[in-house]
C-alpha cells in the first residue's frame, strides 16, 4: 500500500503559528505518512538554527487569552512582546507541550522533508548558514511536483 | 497482561504521546506488545486513531490510577 502524502506551505513565523506545521508534519509522519514542509516568508523562522527569534505579540491580537484584560495601549509598550511569549513558553513547558526545537528534531527524524524557498531567502539576504542542516532549497514548481499529488494539502 | 516494553509518556502533550509510541514500536519486532502511559486525556481517541492507521493492534485502553494506560501490539 502506497503511504500518503502532505503537504504544508508553512508562510508565518510566530510562535502561535510555527506549531501546527510541525505538530502536523511529525504527527503525519508517525502515522505513515511522507511530508514536505515548503517554508516561505516568514516560515522560513522555523529553518534557522537559532529558534529564539520566533515570538507572539499581544498587540492586535484579540483572540490572545490573557491573564487580565490588557488595553492596546499597554500592548504596544516596550517589553510586552518578550512578556507575552516568555509567559506563552513557560505555560507550554509547564503543561507538557513540545518546544519548536525538539517538534523540529522529531520532524527530521521521521524523514519530514523541508524546503526553504530559495527566493524568499535571496530576498531577505538570508545565509545558507543560518539554516540548519538536512534542509533542501528550491522553489514552487518543485515544491507544487509534489503537492499536486498529495493527499493532504496545506496552507499555513 | 503481558508486556515486552513499556513507555511512560505521563506529563506530555499532543502529540508527543503518538509520536514517542510510535518510535518505541520500531525498537520491537513484530508481535511484541508495548505498554503505555499518559496523562493526556486526547490520547485516548489519538491511540485508536493510530491503531487504526498505522495496522498496529490496539490490544487494551483503560484507566489506572489516575493515568491512561494502554497496550498496543506491534503488526
Amino acid at each position: 500500500m502506497e503511504s500518503k502524502k502532505m503537504a504544508i506551505i508553512a508562510t508565518k513565523g510566530t510562535l502561535d503559528w510555527a506549531y501546527p506545521p510541525l505538530i502536523l508534519s511529525s504527527t503525519a509522519a508517525a502515522l505513515g505518512y511522507e511530508v514536505q514542509v515548503f517554508c516561505t516568508f516568514y516560515g522560513l523562522s522555523l529553518l534557522r538554527k537559532d529558534l529564539s527569534g520566533i515570538r507572539i505579540s499581544p498587540l492586535a491580537n484579540p483572540a490572545m487569552p490573557m491573564p487580565v484584560p490588557m488595553p492596546v495601549f499597554v500592548q504596544m509598550l516596550p517589553g510586552m512582546e518578550a512578556m507575552a511569549t516568555m509567559m506563552m513558553k513557560n505555560k507550554m513547558k509547564a503543561k507538557g507541550v513540545a518546544s519548536l526545537e525538539e517538534l523540529r528534531t522529531l520532524c527530521l527524524e521521521a524523514e519530514v522533508k523541508f524546503i526553504a524557498c530559495q527566493m524568499t531567502v535571496d530576498l531577505f539576504e538570508f545565509k545558507p548558514s543560518d539554516f540548519i542542516d538536512g534542509i533542501e532549497f528550491g522553489g514552487a514548481t518543485t515544491f507544487l511536483d509534489f503537492a499536486g499529488s498529495a493527499d493532504i494539502q496545506l496552507y499555513i | 497482561m503481558n508486556f515486552d516494553k513499556e513507555l511512560d509518556a505521563r506529563g506530555l502533550n499532543c502529540p508527543l504521546p503518538i509520536i514517542k509510541t510510535k518510535k518505541a514500536l520500531n525498537e520491537l519486532s513484530s508481535g511484541q506488545v508495548l505498554r503505555v502511559t499518559s496523562t493526556d486525556s486526547g490520547s485516548v481517541k489519538d491511540m485508536e486513531a493510530f491503531a487504526k492507521q498505522t495496522g498496529n493492534e490496539l490490544l487494551q485502553s483503560g484507566e489506572e490510577g489516575g493515568s491512561y494506560v494502554f497496550l498496543i501490539k506491534k503488526k
